[in-house]
């Protein structure tokens, strides 16, 4: 993957920063929201896979770990206020973690893009949302691998099971990612690692930063395990009504596959995501309860935003 | 914490959920065709209500929900 182009005056500064590693400079400050995610999409990328036309020392350079403490400082606070104005901040018994994050999924009233995609979506609009989706979609699963080595040992061994599973079950043809390239291939869209990001809205290019900072921070293992429980805990459903909507659509085939994987699979991982996964870690470490349901809040929350935002595009009420 | 053993079930059973089900090589429905397993973990559907019988497929949390089985 190549860099993104810039969206403003910080990301400007950055493409050029990580394209010629000898420029010195202070960093400015961003000029628009969509300016700050993609700058701070871009400091993430370096710790997963990276960019041919970037230094691959950027990944530690202290001016540049700078510039993505301030941005993950400022994303951080907006993600906590927001859940506080939700009034959904009351800690959990470190026992009953698993049942407020069942809770928590239950009462979520966010927009369905699956539903819009089952019934009403046209081909453009499919095909749009693969776009969008394709951000994470390609390096699914790869935030929560950080989280393995900071876990408690039946919350490690669940993560593994889960990942495991994501990853193929050791068979590359089945990594979810890739069955998810497989299927944008057959669609007519380019299934190459970070192939659209350059088209991906400020909303959707939170969501993937919101999932990185949790992955990448050990302070906030407890928020990731949580975005991952919530995740897989909305997954089965929407994915069964992606894969009807692709078929009434006549787009059957691998990109199908991989949604009709997901309703099986999914059913499986949000019972070891909730109750093996974070039910484990808040027994084992019950100060890490809070941030479990914080962090399926924020998928929740992220996820309607972005959902929202397609919707009013393409003239929906959602 | 001491270096203890842990539960490890091959069968839970989930409340008003699927039976999750771990380290079987295949399974047989109820009308008798064995189906291959693939997975680790496979979620087997209690509530018959599944649309791919018999792997949950989560319906049984769109269903109300009667005496906890
Ligand atoms: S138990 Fe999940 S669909 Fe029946």
């Amino acid at each position: 993957m190549r860099l993104p182009k810039p969206r403003g005056v910080l990301s400007e500064w950055l493409v050029a920063r990580l394209a010629e590693p000898g420029l010195t400079g202070e960093a400015p400050a961003p000029d628009s929201r969509d300016d700050e995610s993609i700058a701070l999409w871009t400091l993430h990328e370096l710790s997963f896979r990276g960019f041919e036309d970037a230094d691959e020392r950027a990944e530690w350079d202290p001016g540049l770990l700078g510039v993505r403490r301030d941005l993950e400082e400022a994303l951080e606070e907006r993600l906590r206020s927001r859940w506080s104005e939700a009034g959904r901040d009351s800690t959990p018994r470190a026992g009953g973690v698993p049942e407020a994050l069942e809770e928590l999924v239950a009462e979520d009233d966010g927009p369905s893009l699956a539903d819009h995609v089952r019934r009403h979506a046209d081909r453009d609009q499919v095909l749009e949302l693969l776009r969008q989706r394709s951000v994470y979609h390609l390096k699914e699963s790869d935030p929560s691998a950080f989280v393995v080595p900071r876990l408690p040992v039946r919350a490690k061994a669940a993560l593994m099971a889960l990942q495991f599973d994501e990853y193929g079950d050791g068979d590359p043809n089945r990594l979810h990612s890739h069955l998810f390239a497989r299927g944008l291939e057959a669609v007519g869209l380019r299934p190459e690692y970070g192939a659209y990001v350059d088209d991906a809205l400020t909303e959707n290019l939170e969501m993937n930063n919101a999932g990185s900072l949790f992955g990448l921070h050990r302070r906030l293992r407890g928020a990731a395990m949580g975005h991952l429980a919530a995740f897989e805990m909305t997954s089965s459903l929407p994915s069964r009504k992606m894969v009807q909507g692709l078929d009434r659509l006549g787009l059957a085939g691998p990109m199908a596959d991989y949604y009709d994987e997901h309703v099986e699979a999914d059913a499986v991982h949000e019972h070891l995501a909730a109750r093996d996964i974070c039910g484990t870690l808040a027994e084992d470490e019950p100060d890490q309860a809070e941030d479990i349901l914080f962090g399926a809040f924020t998928c929740l929350d992220v996820e309607a935003r972005f959902a929202t935002v397609m919707l009013d595009t393409w003239g929906v009420a959602g | 914490m001491s270096a203890r053993d842990f539960d490890h079930p091959d069968v839970v059973l989930v409340p008003y959920g699927p039976m999750l089900l771990r380290g079987a090589e295949s399974v047989q429905d109820a009308d008798g065709t064995v189906h291959r397993v693939e997975r680790p973990v496979v979620a087997l559907c209690r509530c018959e209500k599944s649309s791919r019988l018999p792997w949950c497929d989560g319906t049984h949390k769109v269903i109300p929900r009667g005496p906890r089985t």
